[in-house]
Formats: structure tokens, C-alpha cells, sequence
């Protein structure tokens, strides 16, 4: 993966996996360039088995075959720039996944096209989970909820062309100031 | 900046549109291979770009969605095209400037672009 935002499309289909029908995605980057990124979902969590092996790249529910590399991915680089991944499930609760690393690590990963991640993961689920947003850094904060958006909308679908259309630009209004373009 | 009452407008222009489409179940599939194998592949700026040209050509009957790995990782972005009566047709190493020609050629015309298709690239 080339950058965070491409992770975040990747680790967000577990939670939509799960069942969830509200995905939080935190982002914050403080004054001293320390990133936290927390995904939270109300999926069907984990048991505490396979939470305890599922950031090994060969942890992974589908059947199809034996590796999941998500997680493992995320993990190793988070931590090639000094930080870390964490995670706390539930079974019937839901997932907490914690990211955090230096983004002044010359390793760091850049932030990438959040706005684009953002809009991927409604428009492919648009029924189906709600998406919270939450993105701070010093130049500035903002928020997007799909559920505000819903409840405007009545029963439009959210892959709506015209829809979709508007919450590109409201994504990149609300996303672009906090984290720069790209 | 783009308020919660311009969406209120969108809203009300196209509810009507939804209703006339409602009848009409012959849509035709878009779908994106977009797990891990995937999105590292591209997958993220193809199906933007699919939802792109299907609102610019005002493709009404187009539905984009998402698959996860079906196992040729390496041919991916993978993308099966799959329009009401016909066999499903699978693009691979799609890139997002092939997209407005496998949707004005197969998804408006009805003719599969075969180069781009698994078949040339096997």
C-alpha cells in the first residue's frame, strides 16, 4: 500500500464484513506530527482467539485461502515509523483499530486521497453501513456523516449520480483543508 | 462550500427520475475487485473513474459495485462487466484511462473490448 488512505479502504471492509452499520474513522495529527487514525465499527467484534492472532498475515475468516495480509500491512507500517497498531474487539460490540505513527518519519506513509477512500467505500455501500468522519490536524477540523446526508436525502440512494457529485465536494471541502490535497 | 440544502434540491429534482427507474430491474453491473490485492493494484481510481463516466454519459441503468479477491491477484485492478442477458465479462490490469472506452463501447454499445479483457491477457 502505498499511502494511508489506501489502507483505510482496505481495513474499513472488515468492519463493513462484520455487519457494522456505523463505521467512525478518526483522524488526527497533532501539533508535533504524531497521527492517530481509529476505526471503530459495531460489527459482530472478535473473539478473543482470534483476536489474539489477527495481525499475523496468517489469520484471515475467508475460506477461500490462508493469508490476510490487511492488518499484517498496516501494522509493519505504522511501525517502520515508530508507532504502532492496536486492537480492541468485542464479540457483539464491535472493532477498535488504532493506528498511530510519526508522520515526521521519513518512513512514514503519506495521508494519500482520503476523500477519494471516503467516497469509494459509500458509494459501493450505499445502503449499508453509515459513515462517520472525524479529521483533525493544526490546520484545521471537520466532520462528514452519512447518516446527516441520509436523513436530508429520504430515500435517495447515495450513489445517486447528483448525490455523489455533491458528497465529492463536500468530502474534499471538509478533508482537503485538515490534510492537504493529497 | 456545499450545504445540507443544496442536497435537499438534488433530492427533490431526483426523486421522480427514481421512481420511473424503480420498474426497471435490467441494470447493468460494474463490479470492482477491491480487497487488498486490489486496492494496492489501483482499484480506488478505477471505480471513481467508472462512477465518473457513468454520471457524465448520464447512464441511468449502471450500478457500480465492489467484489473482494477472487484469486488472480496479479491481474488486478479486476473489473466484470456485466450487462442484463449476457455473459459476464472480466476487464483485468484495468487502468482508469481504459475506463471511458469499456463503458462507451461495451457498457452503452454492447461490444466487449476484448484486448483489455482476461481472455487477451491469458
Amino acid at each position: 500500500m502505498r499511502d494511508l488512505s489506501l489502507h483505510l479502504l482496505d481495513l474499513a471492509q472488515n468492519s463493513i464484513k462484520a455487519g457494522a452499520s456505523l463505521v467512525t474513522i478518526r483522524m488526527t495529527v497533532d501539533e508535533n506530527g504524531w497521527l492517530t487514525f481509529v476505526l471503530i465499527d459495531d460489527g459482530c467484534g472478535m473473539t478473543p482467539e482470534l483476536l489474539s492472532r489477527v495481525t499475523s498475515p496468517f489469520a484471515t475468516t475467508r475460506t477461500t485461502r490462508k493469508v490476510g495480509l490487511g492488518i499484517p500491512m498496516m501494522m509493519e507500517n505504522a511501525q517502520r515509523a515508530g508507532g504502532d497498531l492496536t486492537i480492541e474487539s468485542q464479540v457483539g460490540k464491535g472493532t477498535t483499530l488504532t493506528v498511530t505513527y510519526d508522520t515526521r518519519n521519513i518512513d512514514s506513509l503519506p495521508m494519500g486521497d482520503l476523500a477519494g477512500t471516503i467516497l469509494s467505500l459509500i458509494l459501493v455501500n450505499p445502503d449499508r453501513p453509515d459513515f462517520l468522519f472525524e479529521g483533525k490536524s493544526p490546520t484545521g477540523e471537520g466532520s462528514f456523516d452519512t447518516r446527516e446526508v441520509r436523513a436530508v436525502l429520504a430515500g435517495v440512494p447515495l450513489n445517486e449520480p447528483a448525490v455523489t457529485a455533491w458528497m465529492k465536494e463536500a468530502l474534499e471541502e471538509t478533508i482537503n483543508p485538515i490534510f492537504g490535497g493529497v | 462550500m456545499k450545504s445540507l440544502a443544496d442536497l435537499e434540491a438534488i433530492r427533490a429534482k431526483t426523486l421522480e427520475n427514481i421512481a420511473m427507474r424503480k420498474d426497471n430491474h435490467d441494470a447493468a453491473r460494474v463490479v470492482v475487485g477491491m480487497a487488498t490485492c486490489g486496492i494496492a493494484a489501483g482499484a480506488r481510481p478505477v471505480m471513481l473513474q467508472f462512477v465518473e463516466e457513468i454520471k457524465k454519459r448520464n447512464l441511468e441503468h449502471v450500478n457500480v459495485s465492489q467484489t473482494g479477491c477472487i484469486g488472480m491477484c496479479r491481474l488486478e485492478p479486476m473489473v466484470d462487466v456485466i450487462l442484463p442477458g449476457q455473459e459476464k465479462v472480466t476487464y483485468v490490469k484495468v487502468k482508469p484511462e481504459m475506463v471511458a472506452r469499456i463503458v462507451a463501447e461495451h457498457i452503452v454499445n454492447g461490444r466487449p473490448v476484448e484486448e483489455y479483457t482476461i481472455g487477451a491477457a491469458e
